[in-house]
């Protein structure tokens, strides 16, 4: 009973607070002054049409990094809390056949998934979305694929390769800044092209690339562990 | 009729929480709450938000969905 009545007060606490929040707030119409400097200024010195994108690759770009880092840690935490000795392993579990609607679809759609993923990490610069949209995206291809045929194994050579390659060459574009252009992740390595155009604002769209790849191959490389730990003798 | 859009799928979205909660099948429980990450990308969609609800599209009801299922199937095999 007192249990009972603790929980409803705390709620209606919470509650209280929340409401004094909705209360309080007001929606303004004018930006505030980082918005402001960020939309006012991020075309010209970006020169990237997404200012969402401007603002992630280029101002904050550090945290970006750090963001990719914290997703690494996570696959390779993974990957060590769900390793098992060879010896527990059943190397072809028996699994419930598949459906005839589900097997087809995974071979015409795959692809569809995969090309949608790097258009989206491209255009990262022009369109919403951008690395980590675009990787989310290729991992859902690549778990259309472990659902068709849950037997379907992920070639760790191929996703460590990926993901370091790209991890380097982001660090490396970073500190290429440093001394080419204005700062750390600066994107006026290269020209900055005109507003719009597929090669423009500097080296985002590649620098985007390398985050999608990354973060493709990190969410992959999750969903392969998870579906591989399926085989493990209890 | 932009607040009635977003009316109808809070409401919808409120009742696949419920049911994420009550059902007694978890099988249903999953795939409610992965019906809840659903309707908020199409809330984030919206709001103009069309990055986000990509990513809570595909993080939130895809990837999400299939490990919760991958953990029950798991806890079935032991428990057996």
């Amino acid at each position: 009973m007192i249990k009972k009545i603790l929980i409803i007060g705390l709620l209606a606490g919470v509650g209280l607070i929340f409401f004094d929040l909705f209360n309080a707030y007001q929606g303004s119409e004018v930006l505030g002054k980082t918005g402001r400097y960020y939309a006012e200024n991020g075309a010209d010195e970006v020169g990237a049409a997404n200012l969402v994108t401007a603002v992630i690759v280029t101002y904050r770009g550090l945290d970006t990094l750090g963001e990719v880092t914290i997703l690494f840690l996570t696959a390779a935490i993974i990957s060590f809390v769900l390793k098992f000795r060879r010896e527990d392993f059943i190397p072809n579990r028996p699994v419930r056949i598949t459906s005839e609607l589900l097997d087809s679809a995974s071979q015409v759609i795959v692809p569809v998934i995969f090309m949608v993923g790097i258009y989206i990490f491209i255009n990262g610069h022009l369109t919403p979305g951008g690395g980590f949209q675009g990787g989310a995206v290729i991992a859902s291809g690549v778990l259309l694929m472990i659902m068709a045929n849950p037997n379907f194994g992920i070639s760790h050579k191929v996703i460590a390769k990926v993901e370091s390659i790209s991890g380097i060459a982001f660090v490396l574009i970073g500190i290429m800044g440093i001394f080419l252009a204005g700062g750390f992740l600066d994107n006026r390595l290269l020209g900055l092209g005109n507003l719009g155009e597929l090669f423009s604002a500097g080296v985002i769209p590649i620098i985007y690339t390398f985050i999608g790849l990354k973060v493709g191959a990190e969410l992959s490389n999750i969903l392969g562990t998870i579906s591989h730990a399926q085989n493990e003798k209890n | 009729m932009f607040i009635a859009i977003a009316i109808v799928i809070g409401v919808a979205s409120l009742i696949s929480g419920f049911i994420a909660i009550h059902h007694e099948k978890l099988s249903v429980a999953i795939i409610a709450s992965g019906m809840v990450s659903l309707f908020a990308s199409v809330i984030f969609l919206l709001l103009a938000a069309p990055d986000v609800a990509m990513t809570e599209a595909s993080i939130g009801s895809g990837l999400t969905t299939l490990i919760f299922f991958y953990v029950l199937n798991k806890i079935r095999q032991r428990n057996d």
